[in-house]
C-alpha cells in the first residue's frame, strides 16, 4: 500500500466524529452532575457540524480510501444526514424524559455518538471486514444504552436478549461471510461481486453462506422469523432509547443490506429474491395481525416496525433501482415517522410516570390538542393513508414489486396495509373519541415542541411533494449501485 | 490420511466436546475450566496454519489472563448457576432436536459433490525462516489500518459502557470532601427554633395518665 492512497479526506465525516467523540468524552469528566446540559450541547454541535461537512463534501461518484477498505458515495451520504437528523432528534426528544430519570449522563451521549459511528461505518464500509466492525460498534452501544439505566430490571433483561441474539445474528453473518471469503477468496465487495459474474466460483458454497447471510441480516432488521428480540427489546428498554433503536440503525442496516445483498451478491439476486419474498410476507403478516392485540402501545409500534421491514424488503427483492430508491425513501420516511410516534409518547410522559399502555392516551384531544394532531399525522403516516408520506412511500415499493410482475405479492401487501390500518385508526379513536382519565398537564420545553411539530409537519409536506425526496433518494442509488 | 489430518481430526473433537461440556458443566468453575481447553484445542488448531504466532497469542491472553481473571472472580462469588438458568434443561431437548436437524442439514449440503471441496488443497508449507510477527505486523498497519483503528474503538466502547454499567456512587461510604467541611457556614450546622414556652398540663390530663399507668 501507497501512504497516497490513505485519503483521510473522504473519510473526513468518521474523523470528526471520532474526534468529537474523544473530546466530549473528556470534557464531559468535568462537568457536575448537574450541568450535564453543556454535553447535551456538545452533542448536538457536533451533529449539526457534521451534517455541515456531509453536506460540503458531498461527493459525485463512488470513490474509495483505506485500502478499498471505506467507500464514500452519494447512497452513503445522503443516509448520513438522514441519520444526523434523527440522532438530533432522538437527544432533542429524549433530554426531558432522561432528566426525569437520571438518565442525563455524559455516559448517555457519548454512547449514542459511538452507536452513530458504527453505523457510519457500516454505511460506507466498502469490505466485509469493516461491515462487521461497525455492526458490533453499534450494537455494543446500544446493549449498554439500554441498561443504562441499572436499577431498572426490564431495562438489563432486554439488554441481556439483545446481547445474546445479537450475538447469535453476528455469529450467523460470520459463517455466511467466511462460506463467501471460501468462495471467492476475498472481503472486498467490489471484488466479490467481480469474481462471481466472472463465473469460476463455487456456486453451491456461495448459495450456502447466502441462507446465513440473509438470516443473519434479517435478525439484524427484524423481520419475521427473527422478529421475537424486537417486542421484548422495545417494551422493556426506556423509551427515549427505543426511540434511537427504532431510528437511525433502522437507516444503518438498511445500506447494509444493500451493500451485501446488491453491490456484493447481485449476481445471486435470483435465490435472495425467494428467501426476501417469504421473510417480507411473514413480517407484514405476523407484524400486523400480532399489532391488533397489543395493549401496550410500545409494544404495538415495535410489531409495527416489523411489519414496516416487510413493506421496506419489498423495495429491495425487487432488484431494480426503482426498488432500492423506492425502499431507501420508505426507510427515511418510515424513520422520521417513528420518531413522531415516540416523541409523542416521551413528551407524555413525567416524573414516575410512563406513558406505555393505550388507555395512557385517551382523550388526548381534551388535554391538548395540538400533541394530539401530531400523534393523528404519525399515524395516519404510518398507516399510509393519502396526504401523508407514509403513504407515497408504500405505493412506491408496492409498485416496485409490481413492476417486476409479482402482482400477487403487491396485492397481498395493501391487503396487509389494510389490517395495519385498523389498529393505527384506533389509537387515533382513543385519542379523539375515548374520555381523558389522565388529567395531569403536559409541560413540553419549547425546544423539543418546535422540533416535533415540524417534524410532523414535514411528514406531510413529504406526503404532499414527494418528488424531491424521491429524486434524491432515486439518484443516490443510481449513482452508488452502479453494477459491475 | 496424513498425520496432520489426523491431528485436525482429533483437537476438533476435543474442541467441539470442550465447548459443549461449557455450555452443560453444573460447576462454573468445571465451565471456566472446559473452555479453557477449548482455547487451547483452537490455538493447536492455528498451529496447524502455521500461524505460531496467533496461536502462542491465544493462549497467553486468553488462557493466561482473561481466563485466569475470570477463575478468581468464579470462585471469589459463590454463585448458584443451576438456579440462574431454571428452563435450560427443559428446553434442552427441543434445543438438541433443532440443532441436529441443522448439523444434518449443514453436512448434507456440504458433502454434495457440487460443493468441490477437494478443491481446496492445503498450500505449501512455508519456508522455516517465515516471520509470522512481520507479516502481521505489516498488514496490521497498512491495508487493515481502517479495520485495526476500529477493533480499538470497539474496545473503547466496552471501557465507556463497562464504567457506565457498573460505576455507581456509594451511599455508605464515610468519605467527607475536606473542601465541603471548610466551607461550612453556621447556618449549614445550628437551626435556631423559636418555640412557645411550655405551660403546665391541665388536672384532667393528669387523671387520664394516672388511669393509663394503673392499667
Amino acid at each position: 500500500m501507497n501512504w497516497s492512497d490513505l485519503n483521510l479526506m473522504l473519510a473526513l465525516p468518521e474523523v470528526v466524529l471520532l474526534l468529537a467523540i474523544l473530546a466530549i468524552l473528556l470534557i464531559d469528566l468535568f462537568i457536575p452532575e448537574d450541568r450535564k446540559s453543556v454535553t447535551y450541547g456538545l452533542t448536538l454541535l457536533t451533529l449539526v457540524g457534521l451534517t455541515a461537512v456531509q453536506i460540503v463534501g458531498f461527493p459525485a461518484a463512488p470513490a474509495t480510501t483505506f485500502s478499498t477498505m471505506y467507500i464514500s458515495d452519494p447512497l452513503a451520504s445522503v443516509v448520513k444526514i438522514a441519520m444526523y437528523a434523527a440522532t438530533f432528534c432522538v437527544l432533542v426528544y429524549g433530554r426531558q424524559y432522561n432528566a426525569a430519570r437520571g438518565m442525563e449522563r455524559g455516559d448517555y451521549y457519548t454512547l449514542t455518538l459511538f452507536a452513530l459511528l458504527g453505523m457510519n461505518v457500516m454505511v460506507s464500509a466498502s469490505s466485509f471486514l469493516t461491515l462487521y466492525m461497525g455492526l458490533e460498534l453499534l450494537s455494543l452501544a446500544l446493549y449498554a444504552l439500554i441498561a443504562i439505566q441499572r436499577d431498572s430490571m426490564p431495562g438489563v433483561e432486554a439488554s441481556m436478549k439483545y446481547f445474546v441474539l445479537g450475538a447469535l445474528a453476528s455469529g450467523l453473518l460470520l459463517y455466511g461471510i467466511s462460506m463467501v471469503y471460501g468462495a471467492t477468496g476475498t472481503l472486498d465487495i467490489a471484488t466479490v461481486a467481480r469474481a462471481i459474474h466472472a463465473g469460476n466460483t463455487n456456486a453451491l458454497l456461495l448459495t450456502f453462506g447466502l441462507v446465513f447471510l440473509v438470516a443473519g441480516l434479517c435478525f439484524k432488521l427484524g423481520a419475521v422469523p427473527f422478529h421475537m428480540w424486537v417486542p421484548d427489546v422495545y417494551h422493556g428498554s426506556p423509551t427515549s432509547v427505543t426511540m434511537m433503536i427504532g431510528a437511525a440503525p433502522k437507516l444503518a442496516a438498511f445500506v447494509f443490506i444493500l451493500r451485501i445483498l446488491v453491490q456484493g451478491l447481485d449476481a445471486l439476486a435470483v435465490h435472495w429474491q425467494g428467501m426476501l419474498v417469504l421473510v417480507s410476507i411473514l413480517s407484514m403478516l405476523i407484524g400486523n395481525v400480532t399489532a391488533i392485540a397489543q395493549t401496550n402501545i410500545k409494544r404495538m409500534l415495535a410489531y409495527s416496525t416489523i411489519s414496516h421491514m416487510g413493506f421496506l424488503l419489498l423495495g429491495v427483492l425487487a432488484a431494480t433501482p426503482e426498488g432500492y430508491s423506492a425502499a431507501l425513501y420508505y426507510a427515511v420516511v418510515y424513520v422520521f415517522t417513528s420518531l413522531v410516534g415516540f416523541g409523542i409518547l416521551l413528551v407524555l410522559s413525567r416524573k414516575g410516570f410512563d406513558c406505555e399502555k393505550l388507555s395512557d392516551l385517551a382523550g388526548l384531544n381534551q388535554r391538548n390538542s395540538w400533541y394530539a394532531l401530531l400523534m393523528l399525522l404519525a399515524m395516519f403516516s404510518m398507516a399510509g393513508i393519502p396526504p401523508m408520506a407514509g403513504f407515497y412511500a408504500k405505493f412506491a415499493v408496492i409498485s416496485a414489486v409490481a413492476h417486476i410482475g409479482m402482482v400477487p405479492l403487491a396485492v397481498f401487501a395493501v391487503l396487509m396495509s389494510l389490517i395495519g390500518a385498523f389498529y393505527y385508526l384506533r389509537v387515533v379513536k382513543v385519542i379523539y373519541f375515548d374520555a381523558a382519565e389522565d388529567n395531569n398537564e403536559i409541560t413540553v420545553a419549547g425546544d423539543i415542541k418546535l422540533l416535533l411539530s415540524l417534524n410532523a409537519v414535514a411528514l406531510l409536506v413529504f406526503g404532499i411533494v414527494p418528488d424531491r425526496l424521491i429524486e434524491v433518494c432515486f439518484a443516490a442509488v443510481k449513482q452508488s449501485l452502479v453494477l459491475m | 490420511m496424513s498425520f496432520t489430518s489426523v491431528v485436525f481430526y482429533v483437537l476438533s473433537a476435543i474442541l467441539i466436546f470442550s465447548s459443549f461440556k461449557v455450555i452443560t458443566a453444573k460447576n462454573p468453575v468445571h465451565a471456566a475450566l472446559y473452555l479453557v481447553l477449548a482455547f487451547v484445542t483452537s490455538a493447536g488448531h492455528w498451529m496447524l496454519l502455521e500461524s505460531e504466532f496467533l496461536a502462542i497469542t491465544l493462549v497467553l491472553v486468553y488462557v493466561g489472563a482473561v481466563m485466569v481473571l475470570f477463575l478468581f472472580v468464579l470462585m471469589m462469588l459463590d454463585i448458584n448457576i443451576e438456579k440462574m438458568r431454571e428452563g435450560f434443561w427443559r428446553h434442552f431437548p427441543l434445543a438438541g432436536v433443532i440443532a441436529a436437524v441443522m448439523m444434518g442439514e449443514m453436512s448434507l449440503v456440504l458433502m454434495r459433490p457440487e460443493a468441490r471441496l477437494a478443491e481446496y488443497t492445503p498450500r505449501a508449507a512455508l519456508p522455516a525462516d517465515f516471520s509470522n510477527i512481520r507479516e502481521l505486523g505489516l498488514l496490521l498497519y497498512t491495508r487493515y489500518l481502517y479495520p485495526f483503528e476500529l477493533a480499538s474503538m470497539v474496545l473503547l466502547v466496552a471501557i465507556v459502557a463497562a464504567i457506565a454499567l457498573t460505576m455507581r456512587k456509594r451511599k455508605d461510604t464515610k468519605f467527607v470532601n475536606p473542601g465541603d467541611q471548610v466551607a461550612v457556614r453556621r447556618n449549614d450546622r445550628v437551626r435556631i427554633v423559636k418555640m412557645e414556652a411550655e405551660k403546665p398540663a391541665a388536672a384532667g390530663d393528669d387523671a387520664a395518665a394516672a388511669d393509663q399507668q394503673q392499667a
